[in-house]
């Protein structure tokens, strides 16, 4: 064997072991940040935790009860607004779009899934805010809301292509109209796929934080009601953290638990949903 | 009033008002009337945002003009706004980001498309977007606590007693700046790399690959010379996918750069993004020149992803010839 074909063959192991590498690189981030959140945020948890008020700074104790439940309510009010436009956007570009129009739908629903969230804040600031005059848990939704909506939009798009065609053939040939077609077959037919994204698009928006600093601020009480600046999870996280606080530190890390717990538990549900025997397959 | 564009669409076919109510008692019409307005509400609602975003910024606009993107000078007290410092430091953040991302994603982006068996690939693919689906701010929290105070105390030290002689590894030692919010973003990036990059690598034909191996090339040549410069624009475009994305990102960003206007040549220095300085200021800006410099900013920054974003989208359809958008 020459120096050159043992040389070829050196490389090779070494780059293709480099490449394992880094993918257990980033895999090892991930189990990381997990690792190390469940280490300092499951010593800060406890009950007081998510049935408590934030205390003053300097006293010990208190929670984030005000926080989960504006949190609840966040994102109750973005999937009001964000999920039904959405899924119709969706129904409609699958299933009636037309030529040019669909295109620009769909090329504007990409744009607004590019759109920085914390350029999205300031979309719900100019629209909410300001002609009210004050914050609220209103604005906040609405900024999430939008940013749900090309989430919602492309997957529901996506799943409702998924059904075959014999499917829509056999309803039609029933003598079913195109929207009894639509609404009883077809939708059905992809509802796991549908409600696997309706989960990603929640969780998605709940650890979103830009859009909130300056829609639904913060609170370090209740916030009754829709008119009233609320505290989030994430907000909280982010001015927890920042602040020169020790045990403000230790709650950050239980909230950032809870919220990352949230998020990725969300997430694998939605997978789950989906392979449990999706009715559709991939084509 | 719903009816009349209906009536319309059907003009060419001869107007007749019974045929017209059985279309609507089928209520297929209805239907996608209904589904075409919310439809159209998306374009409204994006149109609508860069309305808002124009109108809003117009005091900033007209007092600055094109200087405020040139200007060094961030000044609320006496009014004066300029944009260049942050420009630099979401610039300087972005490309840093994209330097460590780059190698590592497209690394493991191999790994999961062409070595790995399908069962560990999916694995590992699960994984990864488990990793995109942390939040920001949970970015922003760990660094602030691990990557900061190893930075300061280990790798800034280390850089500037090995790479001293370079300008960018000079001056104080802070631990938060350019460094550190380079270094986040690019975790916080590889994602999105990774599943795009692995996705257009998947779609390369499999005759690109036996040709090369059938002409004796080891693996690692066969992917290398053979299949990744067939995804070559694909991979591209998830590169500026990722690029649009680390320039707007937020909150790991703010928590770490340190926040400081200066520009600096050394990335240990504090500087200050464009998302993070609207962050940070937009609820303390007293003045309406003041908000409006903060649009303004923000106006830019939606330009620049936009850009991006559809230059990601053209190249990655090049490649997979797949039609619409990978999410």
């Amino acid at each position: 064997m020459n120096f050159r074909s043992s040389w070829r063959k050196i490389v090779n192991a070494a780059m293709l072991s480099l490449t394992g590498l880094c993918a257990l690189v980033a895999v090892a981030a991930l189990f990381f940040i997990l690792g190390y959140l469940v280490w300092h945020g499951g010593k800060a948890l406890s009950w007081d935790f998510f049935t408590r008020l934030p205390k003053p700074v300097g006293e010990a104790g208190g929670g984030m009860a005000n926080a989960i439940v504006g949190s609840a309510k966040l994102l109750l009010l973005a999937s009001l607004i964000g999920l039904p436009i959405g899924f119709l956007a969706g129904v409609y570009l699958a299933e009636f779009g037309g030529r040019t129009f669909a295109f620009l739908v769909r090329y504007t629903t990409d744009l607004l899934n590019g759109v920085p969230s914390i350029v999205i804040g300031i979309f719900a600031y100019t629209i909410v805010v300001l002609p009210m005059r004050h914050f609220s848990t209103l604005a906040g939704g609405i900024a999430l809301g939008v940013m749900m909506i090309p989430i919602a939009v492309r997957s529901t798009e996506e799943f409702l292509r998924l059904v075959p065609r014999s499917l829509r053939e056999g309803a039609m040939a029933l003598g079913a109209s195109r929207w009894k077609m639509i609404a009883t077959v077809v939708v059905p037919a992809a509802y796991r796929g549908i409600l696997t994204a309706a989960l990603l698009a929640l969780a998605r928006v709940a650890g979103e934080t830009a859009p909130l600093l300056f829609t639904a601020f913060g609170n370090r009480f209740w916030s009754p009601g829709w008119g009233q600046p609320t505290a989030s999870l994430p907000v909280m996280i982010f001015t927890y953290a920042v602040a020169p606080y020790e045990d403000w530190h230790q709650q950050a890390w239980a909230a950032g638990l809870v919220l990352l717990g949230l998020v990725l538990l969300t997430n694998v549900a939605a997978r789950a949903v989906l392979s449990r025997g999706m009715f559709v397959h991939r084509s | 009033m719903a009816t009349a564009p209906i009536a319309v669409g059907h003009a060419g076919r001869g107007w007749r008002p019974r045929a017209l109510l059985r279309r609507l008692r089928s209520g297929d019409e209805i239907a996608h009337l209904v589904t075409l307005l919310f439809a159209g509400s998306v374009i409204l609602i994006t149109s609508l945002l860069v309305y808002e975003l124009w109108v809003n910024s117009a005091l900033s606009r007209h007092k600055f003009g094109w200087a405020f993107f040139g200007t060094r000078v961030w000044d609320p007290i006496f009014e004066q706004f300029g944009a260049l410092p942050f420009i630099y430091g979401t610039l300087v953040t972005s490309f840093l980001a994209l330097l460590v991302a780059v190698p590592l994603g497209l690394g493991a982006a191999i790994f999961l498309a062409e070595l790995a068996p399908p069962r560990v690939s999916s694995a590992l693919t699960f994984v990864i977007e488990l990793l995109a689906a942390v939040p920001s701010v949970i970015y922003g929290l760990l660094a602030v606590f691990t990557l900061v105070p190893l930075l300061r105390e280990h790798v800034e030290p280390f850089l500037r007693a090995t790479l001293g002689f370079l300008p960018l590894f000079q001056g104080p030692m802070y631990g938060v700046g350019f460094l550190a919010g380079g270094l986040v973003l690019a975790l916080m990036v590889v994602p999105f790399i990774i599943s795009v990059s692995r996705e257009v690598l998947l779609a390369v034909p499999g005759h690109q690959r036996e040709a090369a191996l059938a002409l004796g090339a080891t693996r690692w040549e066969t992917t290398w010379k053979a299949v990744v410069p067939y995804a070559r624009a694909g991979i591209l475009g998830s590169v500026f996918l990722a690029l649009a994305r680390a320039l707007g990102e937020t909150m790991a960003v703010t928590m770490v750069i340190g926040n400081n206007p200066q520009i600096s040549a050394s990335l240990f220095a504090p500087g200050y993004s464009i998302a993070a300085v609207i962050a940070n200021e937009f609820t303390e800006a007293t003045g309406d020149l003041y908000l409006a410099a903060l649009i303004e900013l923000a106006l830019a920054l939606f330009l620049l992803t936009f850009l991006l974003n559809g230059l990601a989208r053209l190249l990655i359809l090049l490649t997979t010839q797949r039609g619409t958008s990978h999410e």
